[in-house]
């Protein structure tokens, strides 16, 4: 562990902090998905393996909601595929910030949840993006799997975590994420129509989606708005670069 | 039908899609216009995550004891209090909203 330069202090670190105080709020509501979870009518290890291997607690509670109420396995399937595809943008935008290589995005893919991505995108420094990535996906795992077992096997005798105020502890935690990158207009304009859209989007699609209409909603915004920005300041595109290449019939 | 089989197909899809988002070409993410635009959504998640764990509840909005937590993580947010501390605000403005019978 020595380098040229000495490695923060893990403590010290702020995206460190971060990603512990929220894998300790997330992973504790893993007890709520156990309880849930037995009490639908799975066996302990069907529990477990959705908490092991699906690893998206939204995707998880949709899965055993749909079997709750009386629904097919498919249709727990394309529920809990649906409210998963948001990790793709989430795995593109981790792949963007650390650029994980080899063997490292195979087990960064299965991290990369609403929490870990949220914590890396928070920072700006590289390696707290990294660190908070790292801590808070590992953590959330480890925890999010006791606390499965744990609920799983204790079932409702610890009450609802509502009660405790974990959710409340979610909604503070994604907004305190938010609130740094929250610097002149145009951010607050991005946040404030993407609050929207997610609320005029809830009641229409299955849940999962508001926030991907959300994310559409921002990419568009993103795409014009820098079209804007750069209004005769991109001296690095040859016009005739297109023309040339249709011309010779392929690149260079 | 065997509910095994369909945690197995759950499980694989929710790992490839994730998967797949890191096999999207670096070349374009070298793109400015690409990176500004990571760069927006990556408010707009967050935004959206944010409204979404305070207002819905399924495919139904409601106002319950999260509002709670919302404003007074904003208010410990303006006061510039540290994430922890944020997070607490949030979760004892929920639990104490509960335990006054609202939400």
């Amino acid at each position: 562990m020595s380098g040229s330069s000495p490695p923060m202090k893990l403590r010290e670190s702020p995206a460190f902090k971060i990603a512990v105080s929220l894998s300790i709020a997330t992973g504790l509501y893993g007890v709520s998905f156990g309880a849930l979870a037995v009490a639908s009518g799975f066996d302990f290890w069907q529990t477990m393996v959705l908490s092991l291997l699906l690893f998206s607690g939204g995707s998880q509670f949709a899965f055993i909601g749909v079997v709750a109420g009386g629904g097919s396995g498919v249709a727990a399937m394309t529920a809990s595929a649906l409210l998963g595809l948001r990790n793709g943008i989430y795995g593109m935008q981790i792949n963007a910030m650390l650029r994980p290589g080899g063997w490292k995005r195979y087990i960064s893919a299965h991290v990369t949840i609403d929490e870990s991505t949220a914590t890396a995108s928070g920072q700006s420094d590289p390696d707290e993006q990294r660190r908070g990535f790292w801590t808070a996906g590992i953590g959330i795992f480890i925890l999010w799997n006791i606390f499965t077992a744990i609920g799983a096997l204790a079932g409702d005798a610890m009450g609802d975590p509502k009660q405790w105020g974990l959710d409340g502890a979610a909604v503070a935690a994604f907004l305190a994420l938010l609130w740094p990158r929250l610097k002149g207009r145009e951010p607050w304009a991005i946040a404030a129509a993407c609050a929207l859209a997610t609320i005029l989007a809830v009641p229409f699609v299955p849940s999962g989606v508001p926030i991907l209409v959300a994310a559409v909603v921002a990419g568009v915004i993103g795409w014009f708005s820098h079209a804007r920005m750069d209004e005769g300041l991109e001296p690095d595109v040859d016009p005739y670069a297109g023309q040339h290449k249709r011309e010779h019939g392929g690149g260079k | 039908m065997n509910l095994w089989l369909w945690i197995l197909i759950a499980c694989a899809l929710a790992y490839l899609t994730k998967l797949v988002g890191y096999f999207v070409p670096a070349k374009l993410l070298e793109s400015p216009r690409i990176m500004h635009v990571a760069g927006t959504m990556t408010i707009g998640l967050l935004a959206s995550l944010t409204v979404v764990n305070a207002v819905a509840s399924g495919q139904g909005l409601v106002l319950d004891a999260r509002i709670g937590a919302l404003v007074a993580a904003a208010v410990a947010l303006w006061l510039r209090a540290p994430f922890l501390v944020v997070v607490i605000s949030g979760a004892a403005a929920a639990a104490l909203l509960r335990l006054l019978g609202w939400g």
